[in-house]
Formats: C-alpha cells, structure tokens, sequence
C-alpha cells in the first residue's frame, strides 16, 4: 500500500488534473473559482471545458451562493479558492445556501495550514476544518498525498451533498503506491501497526508522523500510525477505539488549530466511549506568521523530528 | 385592491397573528409584485414536480425571504399546496418555515433563503444552469431594498452583468424602510438607479402596487434581451392604515385587536 522510493508532487496538480478526467465524463461538472485558478489549479479545466468554468472575479461570497444556484439546477459545482477565503469569509453562504438546502456542492479549497508560508497569518487557514466540521450535512475530507487526492476528488463527484475538501499548498512526498491503495472513507488507513501508542493525523503531517514513527521504534517504542482522512463523518471512530483500547494513549497531530480539527474530533469519540489519555499536536490557540513552509512546521512543531521529541517526552512522563 | 391580493394581505396578517411573529410590512409591499408573476408572468404549474413541464418553469427566488409570508400565501392560492397548511406557518414541525426552506419540500420553493444578500448570487448560479441546459426558463429574483446594503448583492449584480444574463429579471421592493429605520438614514443607497446603470443594468421604476406598471415593466424587460432591474416603488405594511410606512411593524405579530381592524380594512 504504502509508496516505495521517494517522490515528491502537488496535490494541487492532482486535483486540477483529476478534475480534466471527470470533466470528460461528466457534463454537470462545472468549476468556479475567485482569481486564484492557477494557485488552485482550476485552470487546467478552465483550458478543457472553458464553457462549463465560472471566474467569480474576487467576491467568493458571489461564488459560493452561485454554485448553490448552479448545485439547485443538477450541476455539480467545484468551487475552490484559498481554505482561507472559501471558509472563513463564506460561512454565512456555505451554511444557508449550501449545506441548509443539502446542495451538492464540492467545495475544494488549497492552501489549508500553516504551510503557505510568506504570505502569512492572513493566509494561514488554521481554524478551517474547525469550521467547516461543525456545519450539518456537511463532508470534510483531508487527504495526505497526491494520490490520494485523486481519488477523493473522484470519490466526492460520486456522492451526493456539500463536501469540503482541504489541500495543502506544499508539494508533499507520496505516502500511497498509486496502484495498492485504495481510498476508503469509512475507515482509518492503518499505515503502520504498533501497540505502545497511537498517532492520529492526516492530510500533509501524515509523512512527518510516518517518519516520526520510525523514529520512536528505534528507540523501542511501537507507534501504531492512523491516518484518517474524512474528519466528518467521523466513519473512522471505530477503528480509533481498537486501536487505543491496544494502546492506551493517542496522540493527534494536524497542520491545523488543535481547536476545533481532528484533535477535537478523537477527544470527542474517546471521552464518550475510551476515555482516555490524548495529546493534541497541531498550532496552539494563535495566529501563524510569516515564514518557509519547513522553517514553519519546525517552529510549531509539526517536522518528523519535533514530533519525535515531543511524542517521546510526553511518552517518558507516563 | 383586486380579490386576489386582499385574500393574500389577509392570509400574511392572520398566519403572523396565529404565529404571534413574522414580518407583517416587507410581506404587505410586496403583494402586487408577487401577485403579477404568479398570475400573469411566470410560467409555472402548480403541480409543480409532478407537471411534464416542471424542468421548463420559470424560476422565482424571493431573496428577501422574511417575505416568506406572502410568498406562502400566493403558493397556496394558486394551488401549490392547501391553504390549510398556511396557519401552520411558523410552527414546530411545519413546511412553512419562517424563511423558505427546500428542506421541507414545500410545493414552490426553489432555493432557501433568509440571510440576506445570497439571493441574487444564487439567481446567476440558477440562470447559468439554465443557459448551459440550453433551457428557455427564465429566472426572477426579488430583493428588498434594505438588502441591497449587503455587498455581495453588488457582486452578483457585477456577475450577472459580466456573464450577460439575458434570461435573469431582478425586482427590488423598494419601500424604503428597514429595522432601525428609514433606509436613507441608516445607510442611504441613492441613486439606486444609477447605480444599477454603473453595474451594467437597465433599470425601470414603477409604482409597485398598480400591477399594470409592474406587468408592463417586466415584460418590457423580456422583450428588451437586456439585463433588467425594476424598482418597484412600494410602502412597507401596504394595505393596512396603522402599519402603513411604519418601520415598527418590519417583524412585529399584531395582537387580537390589530388584527381585527386590519381585516376590517381590507374587508376580509
């Protein structure tokens, strides 16, 4: 299942490319995007099927009520821009015009974390999957790799009602052989087998965590490493349970507020049905800041090797 | 005032009263314009889902949905559903939600709406789908005019402009009041119509209670393949002396006696 060799690619390109195929297929898809189409890779369908792709101008607000109005008539819109600006500006739009009427409406937005870098904290989605997980009705999807984001691209345009999907903008390694694994939303993907703790994570930490893990086992320590993709429906609660009732302790880890993401959605599951030990990695309660993309995940901490060494101080203080 | 449109006025007022809440003025302004596009504009069965013609209507957004009074009445008169369900308006478990709801499947309903402003962005969405099913349809959107303070109402406006909307037809009721107040002292939108005209819009006004100058309006706008706004000139709480131009009765129930002399008023 798991990718032999290193390769790094954009899950941005994944989703402008996937997009091309099932526009091919499927003459409802339609894609809006707010000036942002090269960033989030929209152009590629712009280029192929420029009839069936709407550019909002900047006024996402515009673009999320117009993909309901276009969602109302059968189509199947993609809508994308910064996970800054489809959520947080939106929310209004998406919660009474999306996901209240129950529209199928596939809401893909890049740049989500910390990871975008320069730009800074007005462009730092940390707080995104916090917002889009509370809203009814609503899917939330963080894939870890460029060939997961193919299928899960594939995969939102085959079910029915609102989905937010969340891409990250940095190009990542490739955790999944793209002829082995195949995306399933209703369980956690068991990347690795341990019986001393279990990492939780997804979308872009999922190789940190993975590398991480290797890192404990030398030192003896047996990390059992979740990945779980769909962050709601929380389909993966079950398979969570297992593994910490083998366990005892989880530890999430998230490019994202550990407020409001898959932290809180696994604190959520385990004190209701494991109560349990859980530590939370992701950026604390605060804004992000200027910075490289891997300057960044070092300073809060998100790297394979901080992750390392604050798993492995916790774990000493049990 | 013809039967039809004091049968509605008498239908908003005594669904308010048995839900003891609701939206008695921008309901009453609104009562002419809906009255034209349901009985002489729109091309829509009441069968609604069930006509061989359904995909074929014309689509009506009421993007001020606290209007959702009116628009329930005028659906039940015209045969959408039973004018018995309009008292259960407001009520746990109802259709008939405060604002529209698809949700609740209620014959009639195109799109939910209540917060203001995402009516007209989801007009443009609804026209685009028309146009690229090559569908004749045509798409109607009523805003108030409160809710054009709300910018992304200007970036629809600017989209639908940009996109060359021909098939969108957008009525503003214009009755010059909102919750704090006169619309000119809470946040002025004059000149509305030049305004339009910047955005790319045609616009017409019309005195927005003679339905003679509301049809010949929108059908002047039809003819004219260009993007139109009609400014209906209304007031707010028409038909009913005491709630007549009175921001006080923007989202205010009237009690047993208010009731009885509205009625009064309007011989119902």
């Amino acid at each position: 299942m798991l990718k032999k060799g290193l390769e790094v690619k954009s899950p941005r390109a994944a989703y402008g490319e996937t997009l091309v195929e099932l526009g091919a297929q499927n003459k409802d898809i339609v894609v809006l995007d707010a000036d942002l189409s090269c960033s989030t890779q929209t152009c590629k369908f712009q280029k192929a099927y420029p009839e069936r792709f709407f550019n909002s101008g900047i006024a996402e607000q515009d673009m999320m009520c117009t993909a309901a109005g276009l969602a109302t008539e059968g189509k199947i819109p993609f809508v994308s821009t910064f996970a800054m600006f489809a959520t947080a500006r939106c929310l209004d739009q998406i919660r009474n015009s999306i996901c209240y009427p129950r529209l199928n409406v596939k809401i893909v937005a890049t740049h989500g974390g910390i990871t975008v870098g320069e730009d800074g904290a007005s462009h730092q989605a940390l707080e995104d999957v916090s917002y889009m997980r509370s809203l009814p009705d609503m899917t939330v999807i963080v894939p870890a790799d460029y060939n997961e984001v193919k299928q899960v691209i594939k995969y939102v345009s085959e079910i029915h009602g609102p989905v937010y999907v969340r891409l990250a903008r940095t190009n990542l390694k490739t955790v999944f052989d793209e002829s082995e694994y195949v995306f399933n939303p209703e369980k956690a993907v068991k990347v690795k087998e341990g019986s001393d703790v279990t990492l939780i994570t997804n979308g872009e930490t999922l190789s940190e965590v993975i590398s991480c893990a290797n890192m404990l086992q030398n030192d003896g320590i047996s990390a059992e490493v979740l990945h779980v993709p769909v962050a709601k429906p929380f389909f993966a609660a079950g398979d969570i349970i297992e593994s910490v009732k083998k366990t005892g302790i989880a530890i999430t880890v998230e490019n994202h507020s550990i407020i409001g993401g898959l932290g809180s959605a696994v604190c959520e599951v385990l004190s209701e049905n494991l109560p349990s030990r859980v530590l939370r990695i992701g950026t604390p309660d605060c804004f992000g800041q200027s910075g490289e993309q891997r300057e960044l995940m070092n300073f809060y901490g998100l790297t394979d090797e901080k992750l390392y060494k604050t798993i492995s101080g916790y774990l000493g203080k049990k | 005032m013809n039967k039809f449109n004091a049968t509605v006025r008498s239908d908003i007022l005594k669904m308010i009263h048995n839900a003891k809440s609701g939206h008695p003025g921008g309901s009453l302004s609104c009562v002419e314009i809906l009255s034209v596009l349901y009985n002489k504009i729109l091309n829509i069965s009441p069968e609604w889902k069930k006509s061989p013609d359904f995909e074929k209507r014309d689509r009506f957004i009421l993007s001020k949905g606290h209007a959702s009074a009116a628009l329930y009445s005028v659906l039940a008169r015209k045969g959408f559903f039973a004018p018995e369900e309009l008292m259960t308006f407001r009520k746990l478990g109802t259709r008939l939600q405060g604002h529209p709801s698809t949700r609740t499947k209620l014959e009639g309903i195109e799109v939910s709406t209540g917060s203001l402003g995402q009516g007209l962005s989801m007009a443009v969405g609804v026209a685009l789908a028309l146009k690229l099913n090559n569908n004749p349809a045509r798409v109607y959107a009523l805003l108030g005019d409160g809710e054009m303070q709300e910018g992304s109402v200007w970036e629809a406006l600017m989209s639908a402009s940009h996109k060359g909307l021909d098939n969108l037809t957008v009525i503003i009721d214009k009755n010059n009041l909102q919750i704090d107040g006169d619309v000119n002292d809470v946040k002025s939108l004059e000149p509305l119509d030049e305004k339009l005209e910047a955005f790319g819009w045609q616009v017409s006004e019309v005195d927005g209670h003679n339905e003679e100058e509301i049809e010949t309006a929108i059908k002047n706008a039809v003819k004219s393949g260009k993007l139109c706004a009609i400014i209906a000139n209304t007031i707010k709480g028409k038909g009913v002396s005491f709630m007549e131009d009175n921001a006080g009765w923007h989202g205010k129930a009237p009690n047993d006696d208010e009731l009885k002399r509205a009625l009064e008023e309007l011989n119902a």
